[in-house]
């Protein structure tokens, strides 16, 4: 090339020492792990301490709550099914999340999304379900996608287009969707049987049997779903790390001028990265009603899209590190349902603890920062 | 650093009181400060007299700042002790040294924009009258150590006003209201022109004469030769040696700095080709929606460096940024080897032959928390070279960037080391190698080699007259004079958003390029120049 003929001795003492493949290179990514998993779970046991000091205010014993909390979670084969219930569209916003936050867009939308990706599913299967199984299943799964990214596009287009902030209209497009939902299951979409009967429940029709997801453990809700959010977490991953498009919007969230400098469109990616969080979460909307539901119905997406945000903070924005993240909250969800009713605590205490789970596992990731920051520079200065 | 700083408990500690005696010698001896894996100093000794001029040497990197700042109480030392007048103290926070009469100027000044001077310097005082302000009393009190310093500032004037000159005295004047009696200087001439300079050495030598004693950190030495009394060059964060400045050479001094004698620059004459880029009317705006390159034509040839001197703030940085596409010209034209540019997006510039280095390394150039490989494709990662559909082809771009990594010395422990974990040096050294390995036909190189130790820019330097001698159009952009003095084939002077003076190498001298810089014409220049011979 051009350029080598400038090097002379400079360059052959610097290859030299350029390159020092580092011997403890694995031992100090070991350690590192270690501070990553270690941290967060310190964080999640001094929230449960905190909520301790609740309980007992409340006159409930703490150990006996917290043990109904773990027996409910995973203490019996219903319970550990029910966890990975819930982890399943956990998982599947938590990965759009952390394809949004890698731009540094914030998605607040999940909610929105999810029922956008839902409503689309739920109206194709209710009318084409003649269709066979291995063209409908894959066509209700795509169209989640589809609603769930339309929903996360017109944020994205607003911020790359007019530099409206996303957050706000995320959270708006979370009303719009409701309220569009609402509507339907009050008209076109209610179910014609409620009608009938004179229940007139916010509901749809039943969802065709070729348009739902295989049940996995028999006289229990865990349905295939699972394995299509652990699919799209390697997808995801494979997505961001090993793709010039997840590449680029690694880019545009660490630093926007650079890779505005390098040539890269930064609002267009922003936009991109909005949109495939709105897809993802769609997916998550489609899946509970084909494999929890059977239906479109008030309130299925149960808090998801917030709880997604956290699975994804606490799983370090990271598609595999989401998996036991989304696991645990799994989990937890269930547990503390477990934990109410074996303890006779008010459910809004239900909430407080996760709340303070979140609190204290967002400030661990300070120390987690700053301990790996130590390490690093013991290293360095070990070389 | 700031946070760390003034975090006083009540309001009693927020008034410094003044220094009651006067420094007549302050002594670090064996300081040793450790941050975690780096020892920034090493059993450093340092000392200055009254009336004396002390300057602390050495590369970035080299624990300069660090050795400052325990004197000036923002870092506590691990161990070693600091004496004044023969009496060890502890300063816990600044407050603490500014007691003791410790003054310091930073390289970033400590002003509040929208105050005015009186207000600024009134800052850290009590005032004389209790709760209500004595401003009048304030401006007194500059004027008189205006006068008696040559420190012409006015009082009134709000510091978003003030040249970076200006902003300077009022720093300085802040310092000797607080009673300072000891002064560290950190790159006090950095941000200068010439001129400025002259007048700041000025003042330094009255405040020497008063009885003052300077702490001057740098790394240029020919500031260091001219103004100080007395040497201490740090290497490693361990001081190499004292020297008397009369009894020192140049040469002695780099050698202690770098710890190895430089090679000389060997400079060919320019074999001058056609012209490669081609700026006629060039009219951008800055930040403000104000316009601030206000119609700069400038041609630059094959196998030519053309340097652009300056004091920043003039329009280098927007002119750099509208020559590389990130910002809009309104007016004018840029042509690339006869190929219109003038708003075509950036991937039409590459094409065009076009490379940068952008001034911001770290803002513009690159991702710090990226790996050292992710890096080295910002740009290139979807040549067919590096990726197939989507999907990246590794050990492609590792092979490259091992190649590049190679090529240019970087040292780095491996390509997938953050590349924040690497040093300015290395950094700089892996943008450059990216860049050139487009194999472009012209650069554009804003301050190339700022914040980047010597052993390194000597060896960005040689890369870039390699470069030129290649036939590569360098269009060099630099606050540094002896830098552009020293590659320039031709200097071109801006000023106020235009360019002022063009000069031939062998015409070029500091002291005309200073008159253009300051926004003086060339025949003022030339006047000047003959004046003095």
């Amino acid at each position: 090339m051009a350029y080598c003929g400038c090097m002379g001795d400079n360059a052959s003492v610097g290859s030299k020492i350029a390159i020092s493949k580092g011997v403890n290179r694995h031992r100090h990514d070991w350690r590192e792990l270690g501070i990553r998993v270690l941290v967060p779970a310190a964080g999640v046991i001094a929230a449960l301490l905190v909520s301790a000091l609740f309980l007992i205010l409340l006159r409930a014993n703490p150990i006996a709550a917290y043990a109904a909390m773990v027996r409910g979670a995973v203490g019996s084969t219903f319970g550990l099914t029910q966890t990975l219930v819930k982890m399943t569209p956990l998982l599947l916003v938590g990965l759009g999340i952390c394809i949004a936050f890698r731009a540094k867009c914030i998605n607040i939308g999940g909610r929105g999304q999810m029922i956008a990706g839902a409503l689309l599913t739920a109206s194709f299967a209710l009318r084409f379900g003649h269709l066979p199984p291995v063209v409908l299943l894959p066509m209700m799964i795509v169209l989640g996608f589809v609603g769930g990214a339309v929903w996360g596009f017109v944020p994205g287009f607003l911020k790359a287009r007019f530099a409206v902030n996303e957050i706000l209209t995320t959270i708006m497009m979370n009303s719009i969707a409701l309220q569009l939902m609402n509507m339907l299951l009050q008209g076109a979409l209610m179910d014609p049987a409620g009608i009938e009967a004179g229940t007139f429940l916010a509901q749809s029709a039943r969802l065709p049997d070729a348009g739902r997801l295989a049940r996995i453990v028999p006289r229990t809700l865990l349905h295939s779903g699972l394995f299509i959010a652990l699919v799209m977490a390697v997808v995801v991953y494979v997505f961001l790390w090993r793709t010039t498009l997840g590449y680029r919007i690694r880019a545009v969230g660490l630093n926007p001028q650079a890779s505005r400098y390098a040539g890269i469109k930064v609002p267009a990616y922003q936009a991109l990265s909005l949109t495939l969080a709105g897809g993802l979460a769609g997916i998550a909307g489609a899946v509970e009603i084909m494999g929890v539901h059977y239906r479109l119905l008030e309130g299925f997406t149960s808090g998801y899209g917030f709880t997604g945000i956290v699975a994804a903070l606490l799983g370090w924005l990271h598609p595999l590190g989401l998996i036991p993240a989304s696991l645990f909250f799994g989990g937890l969800l269930i547990g503390a349902d477990t934990m109410q009713r074996a303890v006779q605590v008010p459910s809004a205490l239900v909430n407080a603890i996760l709340g303070l789970v979140v609190l204290f596992v967002s400030a661990s990731t300070v120390w987690t920062q700053r301990l790996i920051q130590r390490f690093r520079s013991q290293e360095t200065a070990h070389e | 650093m700031a946070g760390r700083q003034h975090l006083p408990a009540v309001w009693s500690h927020m008034t410094p009181d003044l220094p009651a005696t006067r420094i007549q010698h302050m002594e670090m001896r064996d300081i040793v400060k450790t941050f975690p894996g780096v020892r920034a100093n090493d059993g450093v000794s340092i000392d200055v007299h009254s009336g004396e001029v002390h300057a602390l040497l050495g590369e970035n990197g080299a624990g300069k700042s660090t050795l400052m700042r325990q004197l000036y109480g923002m870092y506590q030392p691990d161990s070693g002790e600091i004496r004044i007048n023969d009496e060890p103290v502890q300063f816990r926070r600044p407050l603490d040294a500014i007691r003791a009469g410790i003054g310091m100027i930073h390289q970033h000044f400590m002003l509040v924009p929208t105050m005015t001077v009186a207000e600024n310097v009134a800052l850290g005082q009590p005032s004389t009258r209790g709760l209500r302000l004595d401003l009048d009393v304030v401006s007194e009190r500059i004027a008189t150590l205006s006068e008696e310093y040559g420190l012409r500032v006015d009082p009134e004037a709000a510091i978003w006003q003030l040249s970076v000159g200006e902003q300077q005295r009022v720093e300085i004047i802040k310092a000797l209201d607080l009673g300072a009696s000891l002064i560290i200087l950190d790159e006090p001439t950095a941000v200068l022109t010439p001129q400025e300079v002259d007048d700041l050495f000025v003042t330094l030598r009255r405040m020497v004469a008063e009885g003052h004693s300077l702490l001057f950190i740098s790394h240029k030495l020919h500031e260091v030769l001219d103004v100080t009394d007395r040497v201490t060059v740090l290497r490693d964060g361990a001081s190499v040696g004292s020297r008397a400045t009369k009894e020192t050479t140049r040469d002695e001094l780099v050698q202690m700095m770098v710890g190895r004698e430089l090679g000389d620059l060997e400079i060919r004459e320019a074999s001058t080709g056609e012209a490669a880029i081609e700026i006629s009317g060039l009219r951008v705006l800055g930040d403000r929606g104000e316009e601030i390159v206000r119609g700069v034509d400038l041609t630059v040839h094959h196998g030519e460096i053309l340097g652009i001197a300056g004091v920043s703030g003039n329009g280098q940085r927007e002119l750099a940024e509208a020559l590389s596409g990130v910002r809009e010209a309104t007016a004018g034209r840029v042509k690339i080897d006869g190929t219109e540019i003038t708003s075509a997006p950036l991937n039409e510039r590459v094409a065009a032959g076009l490379s940068f280095v952008p001034e911001e390394r770290m803002r513009d150039g690159a991702i710090g928390e990226f790996t050292v490989q992710e890096n080295v494709f910002l740009h290139d990662h979807d040549e067919p070279e590096f990726c197939r559909g989507i999907f990246l082809k590794f050990p492609q771009m590792a092979e490259h960037a091992e190649s590049l990594v190679s090529q240019f010395a970087v040292k780095t422990p491996g390509l997938d080391t953050p590349l924040k974990n690497l040093s300015g040096g290395n950094i700089q050294k892996l943008i450059l190698a990216r860049e050139l390995s487009r194999e472009p036909r012209v650069l554009i190189a804003s301050q190339p080699t700022r914040g980047v130790d010597i052993g390194a820019s000597e060896y960005i330097h040689q890369v870039l007259l390699e470069q030129r001698d290649a036939g590569m159009a360098i269009l060099l952009i630099s606050e540094d004079l002896e830098e552009i003095q020293t590659l320039s084939d031709r200097i071109a002077v801006i000023y106020n958003g235009r360019i002022v003076g063009t000069v031939e190498r062998s015409e070029a001298d500091a002291q005309s390029i200073g008159v253009l810089m300051a926004g003086g014409s060339l025949q003022q220049a030339h006047q000047e120049t003959a004046e003095r011979d």
